[in-house]
């Protein structure tokens, strides 16, 4: 035993407890609120298994192999398998393990895992599924710490166990003696492993579960102490820029001024890369100013002749016509579009490489660190178990941090040049060759007689998105557990049809995606097809609503499945006043969605007295996401849903011109500011039974349903291209 | 290579650097002083915003030779020791952040604003042109009134 391994207790449970996956649910869920309003719609392949419960399963191998350690200072220490990009997840796990240990919440501490490829499928961040697939493994591992010290504690006293208590990482005999968890940490080390029979304890005596909980790197971020990848101290590790091409995909054909750009100041190197040619510098502003002075010759890239108007043309093409009706059958009919979005995340792309002849170590924020591992020792040479990937907390991610691809530029820059680098995308580049979430076209029909919705048909057609992060191998790892329905759809129609549902009965109900492949860079966005697709469908059913002369809040009352469907509905009309009297110009717009066991509604209003701009004023949101662990943080990431709705109904867009978008800085992609957000939010957490489920992603589809019917109420129109207000309405950086 | 003299965070530095190196990679590449953010380099996203004597200003766009002589306070210098200044306070009252990459610019924006205005309305706030990605306007707007109440 190492020194290092005497002085703290370990606990690496391999085995796993059983884990409830998922569940079915039967049609008797779905009885509709009123027996004559509705023609009941079978449940979805989303409502039976979705892409969490795939990743889940897929994941079930390897969830227990959780690292917990405890100092003999009585501090905590666990190892998270996951990424933190600001949704709150190191909190909300601190807040499982202290919970379930008995210890006060600031002595546990929670270090993100490196890359760990034999977790296999089980270290990837994403599809609102963390907490989901981590809320019974995380409780089991801190459940058996805690009788460990226990069962040390009884060795030392002669006590039964169960003769002991634990209060505040504290041990307690009943004659009044008292052990901390740090004095019984190195004992506890020597103990037998507990059987696996130790549960957790019964949610009904969670404590500080359940309770709003501040964030607990708070203090960190408003001190400027947190250090983000760059902010960390690498020895010898210099700044490093990349010029990149005048179009998505762009190659190098010849860099024509390198011994120029070499003798500027403070250039170390200049490197010549497949996306780009890197520049080496003692700081970021010579490395910024040297790449711009590099004259490159540069090869075509992907998709050099399609702009906006070509690829609309094309999804809509690609879009299946929908069934030839009769004449006299009553319809609603839609076609939207919605552009490219950004993910735009704060902090631009970035990483930290360190390559050696033997070794390489990395640092960057990775939702994917196992498949970004593989790819960076295939690219510098060097087996996996010689790169050490250290998995970073990020400046957002929105899902941009799935993919590697500045962690691989890092690394090749450091191997040629035989340094180690910081590379760092500029926002430029950020968004424009960096990832965005594909344009969609959207055809929709309803039809309807007696009061009754009879068919709801939804073809959505998009621009391929780039699932290449790993995800892939978990879903074709899991399967075989995809309900039927599915049959052999494409890997992208899985992917939509896990995440995708109706909530509504309206009778034959049918969803479906088609794929344009365009090489361009996409990836998931927040939410993934659901932004738009439900999104689409929620200005629908106002559409449907109006037709059948009911009020937009009653008619979803009316053909929502369950009853906790329509809590969060009535929440949001009770607390927003629905239907209270309004200027001119001003509208309420309410939206429902549900997903990955969760469902929320929202409730806003807006100011469109200028229809160019519109300003939305309040928002009130509902959201039921079953068992919530940290209302706090779920509030915080409701209001951020609500935030990239606002956004991307009402303004920000890119618009890609000639094989490049446009746009390349905030004052371009028109992502909200402070004056463009409501000053009077309410969020309502509705405190769900049984499973927590996926919270992430939730609010985004709602908030856009709400968002486009109060802008269409509110201005007498039928919006059916986002966002809204898309002029180009600035003068584009030079290429 | 020219030399400038200035103070950041109540230390005197001097740094050797071209006239036209914007202060942020002064401070962040020379002088190891990180919390002020890259987000643009243009003066859009705001997220380097620190204060050039008590004023607010984007380091991205201000050459270091302009610092010289003059004290720079980035969000590192705005605590007293282990005191915070209670907007950081009420950022940690209100739990503000998410990812936090903006919200060092955010908060020296807020300190800024309320060394203007004792008591900023909502449209002085909405002025406030920092980005947040996460979206956590709202509660930015929140943690400002109850600075500002704090302060009072």
């Amino acid at each position: 035993m190492t020194r290092h391994a005497r002085r703290r207790f370990l606990t690496y449970l391999v085995a796993a407890p059983s884990l409830a996956v998922a569940t079915k649910i039967g049609l008797d869920a779905y009885a509709p609120g009123n027996a004559d309003a509705a023609i009941p719609t079978p449940p979805a392949p989303a409502d039976l298994v979705d892409l969490g419960d795939l990743l889940i399963l897929a994941g079930k191998p390897t969830a227990n192999m959780l690292v917990l350690s405890v100092n003999e200072d009585g501090d905590v220490h666990f190892r998270l398998p996951r990424e933190e990009v600001g949704q709150g997840l190191t909190t909300a796990v601190a807040m499982l393990v202290a919970e379930e240990l008995d210890t006060p919440l600031d002595r546990v501490h929670i270090q993100l895992d490196d890359a760990r490829p034999e977790l296999l499928l089980n270290q990837l961040t994403g599809s609102s599924n963390s907490i989901r697939s981590l809320y019974d493994p995380v409780r089991h591992t801190a459940a058996a710490a805690r009788a460990r010290m226990v069962g040390a504690a009884a060795d030392r006293w002669g006590l039964k166990a169960r003769e002991l208590t634990v209060r505040a990482g504290v041990v307690v005999a009943s004659d009044g003696r008292t052990a901390s968890y740090g004095s019984l940490s190195a004992a506890a080390a020597s103990l037998e492993p507990v059987a696996l029979t130790v549960t957790p304890k019964k949610e009904s005596e969670h404590i500080l579960v359940g309770t709003p909980t501040s964030r607990i790197d708070a203090r960190a971020l408003v001190t400027g102490k947190h250090a983000y990848t760059l902010d960390l101290d690498v020895p010898g590790a210099k700044p490093c820029m990349v010029r990149r091409p005048p179009t998505v995909n762009g190659t190098v054909k010849a860099v024509n001024n390198e011994s120029a750009v070499r003798a500027m100041p403070g250039v170390l190197d200049v490197v010549t890369l497949d996306t780009g040619v890197a520049v080496v510098a003692e700081t970021f502003g010579q490395a910024l100013d040297a790449k711009e002075a590099l004259d490159v010759t540069w090869g075509p890239g992907t998709v050099d002749a399609l702009s906006d108007d070509d690829i609309r043309a094309r999804l809509k093409a690609a879009t299946p016509s929908l069934d030839v009706l009769g004449v006299l059958v009553k319809k609603v009919e839609a076609e939207f579009d919605f552009a490219f979005a950004s993910h735009a995340p704060m902090e631009t792309n970035s990483a930290v490489a360190d390559v050696r002849a033997d070794r390489a170590e990395i640092w960057s924020g990775l939702k994917s660190p196992i498949a970004a591992q593989a790819a960076i020792a295939k690219a510098v040479g060097l087996p996996v178990s010689e790169v050490t990937v250290h998995v970073v907390q990020s400046g957002g991610s929105f899902g941009r941090r799935l993919f590697h691809d500045a962690a691989l530029e890092a690394a090749v820059v450091s191997k040629k040049s035989g340094r180690a680098v910081r590379l760092m995308w500029s926002r430029i580049d950020d968004m424009r060759h960096g990832r965005m979430r594909p344009a969609t076209h959207h055809r929709v029909r309803a039809t309807y007689a007696a009061g009754q919705v009879l068919t709801f048909q939804h073809q959505v057609a998009a621009v391929e998105t780039d699932f290449r992060h790993g995800l892939g191998d978990a879903v074709t790892a899991a399967a075989a557990d995809l309900p039927t329905g599915i049959g052999n759809a494409t890997f992208a129609q899985t992917l939509f049809l896990t995440t995708v549902k109706s909530p509504y009965n309206f009778g034959v109900t049918t969803q479906a995606l088609t794929e344009v492949p365009l090489k361009m860079h996409t990836g998931s966005w927040r939410s993934v097809y659901s932004a738009n697709t439900r999104g689409a469908e929620e200005i629908v059913v106002d559409e449907l609503a109006a037709k059948l002369g009911k009020d937009p809040v009653a008619f979803r009352r009316a053909f929502l499945k369950t009853a906790r469907q329509r809590a969060v509905l009535d929440k949001v009309a009770a607390a927003g006043d629905w239907g209270r009297s309004l200027p001119g110009g001003w509208a309420q717009g309410v939206g429902f969605h549900e997903e990955y066991k969760s469902c929320t509604a929202c409730l806003v209003e807006i100011d469109a007295t200028d229809p160019k701009k519109p300003r939305v004023t309040k928002a009130v949101i509902a959201a039921d996401v079953g068992r919530v662990i940290n209302p706090r943080g779920l509030e915080a990431q409701l209001l951020g849903g609500l935030t990239d709705a606002i956004s991307t109904t009402l303004r920000a867009g890119l618009h890609i011109d000639r094989g490049l978008p446009l746009e390349g800085s905030y004052s371009q992609f028109h992502y909200a500011r402070q004056k463009d957000s409501p000053r009077d939010v309410k969020i309502f957490v509705i405190e769900g039974a049984d499973e927590p489920g996926g919270a992430g992603e939730l609010g985004v589809p709602a908030a856009v349903g709400a968002v486009a019917n109060a802008y269409a109420r509110a201005t007498g129109t039928r919006p059916r291209s986002f966002p809204v207000n898309f002029d180009v309405d600035f003068t584009p950086f030079p290429r | 290579m020219p030399s400038h003299t200035f103070s950041v965070n109540g230390e005197t530095v001097t740094v050797d650097a071209p006239d036209d190196l914007p202060l942020l990679w002064a401070l962040r590449d020379l002088l190891g002083v990180r919390g002020p953010k890259y987000g643009c380099g243009i003066d859009v996203c705001k997220a380097c915003t620190s204060h050039l004597d008590g004023e607010a200003v984007r380091p991205c766009v201000v050459p270091v030779s302009e610092a010289a002589g003059r004290e720079v306070t980035t969000i590192e210098g705005l605590a007293d020791g282990d005191r915070l200044h209670p907007v950081q306070e009420a950022w940690l009252e209100q739990d503000v952040a998410q990812c936090g990459y903006c919200q060092p610019g955010q908060i020296m924006a807020a300190v800024a604003l309320l060394k203007r205005t004792r008591n900023p309305t909502d449209a002085d706030i909405d002025e406030i042109a920092n980005v947040c990605r996460c979206g956590t306007y709202f509660r930015i707007r929140e943690a400002i009134k109850s600075a500002a109440d704090r302060m009072a």
